[in-house]
């Protein structure tokens, strides 16, 4: 196209707004992900605050039990679908993945545009039915509650239909790429991990995303035409609806996680200038949980009604997910052992991500284990674990790799100091928000409840001034974000010294990431040799 | 573009046997995505009749047989046609290709065509799904309505899915017409092709388990 003269980056060049909303630029889709994504992480988690807001005393205390329902569902149902589960693959991913493996761009990159415009019809729709109409079945729409409740559950389940269409095409797009767009040298087990983990990610995109498909279809068809599926007046199972919406959404919530594990594998060895520990052994695990997470599902329904032999059966798989995921746990640590640790703002994420990562690891083991589920289930104490896993392993890595990419994406450096700060703020307000819950959890304080008895109300004080430390920390992080743009001091081009491919381009990136094909001829953290 | 017989390759390739083959995988699992959304239809299936096998087969004879074999025969015929178009495309006859990717949307047509037959019979009597059954004939049993329920959301789904095939072939048709394909480039027939096999293959386990059961 432009041949080899000098071109001006991919955030300058095409200029104009109409060269950006028709890019076929994985970058730009990865950017146009990362701004819609993070605007839904905002809205969210104004409706994460509203309610520990309405938690704050027993009683009321702002909102009408009614207004709580529907807020503890949208903060949900934006969260999972429209934050959480796109936002490292279709953004970072999106950005990063072919870069790292030297390729121009994804194997079909119209369709990579087509997956982002699918995405934003589909939240556009359910955020609309949401605001306009509300919906208080919580993010699970469990039957048949959800099909007597006379909010607009069709509108926002085709609105996840229609978003998990755009998630299926991402994974669809990331595998091909990275089977049949390496460059010269690149063999698999050269591909740096955050490539393995968006690959098992991808995997999961593609094989669990087609059953909420079927089951937020045939939820609609269930208000729309009465088929009787999941309705028992109608001779139907509403447990089935529960067995079809977790064999979706508990792989799902692995494609959560998963990429930021990918990101904690590039994080440390960088700033530990150590190659990585077991490099062989974390690239498998993220596969081994990729295919763990479709026999797993049934420990959601442990008392639903399902049979014994089956809830015995789902607790010792579930066990079996703790082995991949501490094999990355120890290796990450075992990496650490010796290096030459630089604690700058993405390894405060990713140390941040080994210890509450790993306490949300365990405290699943306790989930799994079926007598004790029988007490903690559907309390507190499940809503801690989540969020630890959520937001203590995924934002963490979320905010490790935005940290870390930050200067690569956009060329200018955030401000260290603020970021530590805002480090700081948001490791202290997330401990003091979800670790309390633990303890209201086994004290018995059923999760979703608008109102809870007297004893509870410390604990509960407690967490919800841990969410404003939380949001603290976020404003600053946005404040100090936007304010690297109108820095005026450029970024170097590998300011962490980076071994992978996208360390070795200009920052910002040019328009097709590569002068010349690269050709590979080592590993990605090779810090043996690195000069200093 | 008229006479174009090299397509260009697109600038993140380096050739175009690898654009073909990234093509082909990309299409592969997208039909992966398609099993799994079948899949869960399926799963309802095995499931209901499980529970209440005499009354799937009860429900099963009031399906037309002579209709749905007709249709098996059809999807089948047109698959074959779709498959000699693939092969007369890559063996550089793309006129041939064309004529018989004709014959498949005209096979396409007749299966809807069938298929709005049975459907509206079954209006007619009342077989509908869930609470909208009325059909006298099974009143007394009161699972039959699921077996409706399954029956039109599994060939619905199919349905659309051959109504989206028909678009596709519509849409290669318009680009061979235009003398798009050669055996030098014919990616979009043969992706089409792939993906009209499987709406035939799920057509192919459909017909039994909701008409030959019992």
């Amino acid at each position: 196209m432009s041949g080899h003269t000098e071109v001006g980056n991919y955030l300058t060049h095409p200029k104009g707004f109409w060269s950006w909303v028709t890019t076929i630029d994985h970058k730009r889709i990865g950017i146009m992900y990362m701004a819609t994504t993070m605007t839904f992480f905002f809205i969210g988690g104004i409706f994460a605050l509203l309610v520990r807001l309405e938690l704050l005393t027993p009683g009321l205390t702002v909102m009408s039990a009614d207004t709580y329902n529907k807020f503890f569902t949208y903060h949900g149902a934006i969260m999972v679908f429209m934050f959480i589960i796109p936002i490292i693959p279709a953004a970072l991913g999106n950005f990063f993945l072919p870069i790292m493996i030297g390729a121009k761009d994804v194997a079909f990159p119209r369709l990579n545009l087509a997956s982002y415009y699918i995405f934003i019809s589909g939240a556009a729709l359910a955020v609309w039915a949401l605001m306009a109409h509300g919906a208080d079945t919580g993010w699970t729409f469990y039957t048949p509650y959800s099909i007597r409740t006379n909010t607009s559950v069709v509108l926002v389940a085709l609105g996840v239909f229609v978003m998990g269409f755009s998630s299926i095409l991402t994974g669809l797009n990331f595998i091909t790429t990275v089977h049949k767009l390496r460059c010269p040298g690149m063999t698999f087990y050269r591909m740096p991990l955050f490539v393995w983990a968006v690959y098992a990610t991808a995997i999961i995109q593609v094989l669990a995303t087609p059953v909420i498909g079927i089951t937020t279809l045939l939820l609609v068809m269930e208000r729309v035409l009465k088929i009787g599926i999941f309705d028992p007046a109608l001779g139907g199972d509403a447990v089935l609806f529960q067995h079809f919406f977790w064999f979706y959404s508990h792989p799902a919530v692995y494609i959560m996680i998963l990429p930021g594990m990918g990101i904690i594998s590039e994080v440390i060895p960088v700033f530990a200038r150590k190659h990585i520990f077991g490099y062989k052994a974390i690239a498998y695990s993220s596969l081994a949980i990729a295919g763990i997470s479709f026999i797993v599902w049934g420990h959601h329904m442990f008392v639903s009604g399902q049979s014994p032999l089956a809830n015995l059966l789902f607790s010792v798989l579930t066990m079996f997910v703790a082995i991949p995921t501490a094999i990355k746990v120890f290796n990450w640590t075992a990496t650490l052992y010796k290096g030459s640790i630089s604690l700058k703002t993405p390894m405060l994420y990713a140390v941040s991500f080994l210890f509450m990562f790993t306490i949300g690891g365990l405290t699943g083991l306790f989930l799994a284990a079926l007598s004790v589920d029988v007490h903690l289930h559907d309390t507190y104490f499940v809503v801690a674990h989540f969020h630890y896993v959520m937001m203590g392993g995924t934002v963490m890595g979320l905010l490790a790799g935005l940290h870390y990419w930050w200067p690569k994406m956009f060329g200018k450096m955030y401000n260290e100091w603020g970021g530590k700060i805002s480090w700081a703020l948001i490791f202290i307000g997330f401990n003091m928000t979800f670790f309390t819950q633990f303890f209201l959890g086994y004290l018995g304080m059923p999760r979703r409840y608008y109102d809870y008895p007297p004893q509870y109300a410390g604990l509960n004080m407690i967490s919800t001034i841990g969410s404003w430390f939380l949001f603290a920390g976020f404003l600053l992080m946005l404040i100090y974000f936007i304010r690297s743009f109108f820095s005026k001091e450029k970024a170097a081009d590998n300011p962490w010294g980076g071994k992978t491919l996208e360390w070795q381009i200009p920052s910002p990136p040019t328009e097709h990431n590569f002068h010349e094909t690269p050709t590979v001829t080592g590993k990605p953290y090779d810090y043996g040799v690195v000069k200093l | 573009m008229n006479h174009a017989v090299t397509h260009p390759v697109p600038h993140h390739f380096d050739s175009a046997e690898q654009a073909f083959q990234a093509s082909k995988l990309g299409v592969w699992l997208f039909l992966v995505t398609e099993i799994l959304l079948f899949g869960g239809l399926f799963v309802a299936y095995t499931i209901f009749r499980g529970l209440y096998p005499a009354t799937f087969h009860e429900a099963s004879h009031h399906l037309n047989k002579v209709l749905g074999s007709i249709n098996t025969v059809v999807l089948i015929c047109s698959s074959l046609s779709m498959a000699l178009g693939v092969d007369r495309v890559r063996q550089n006859d793309p006129n041939k290709a064309h004529q018989y990717m004709l014959l498949t949307l005209f096979f396409a047509v007749c299966f809807l065509i069938i298929k709005y037959v049975e459907y509206t019979h079954k209006f007619h009597e009342g077989l509908l799904p869930g609470a909208h059954f009325t059909f006298a004939g099974l009143k007394d049993d009161p699972k039959a309505p699921l077996f409706f329920s399954l029956y039109f959301m599994m060939t619905g789904l199919h349905g659309i899915h051959v109504l989206v095939g028909m678009g596709l072939i519509a849409w290669v048709l318009i680009r061979s017409n235009r003398g798009e394909f050669s055996s030098g480039y014919y990616t979009p027939v043969e992706l089409v092709g792939i993906y009209w096999h499987l709406v035939d293959l799920i057509w192919i386990y459909l017909f039994p388990l909701l008409y030959l059961i019992g």
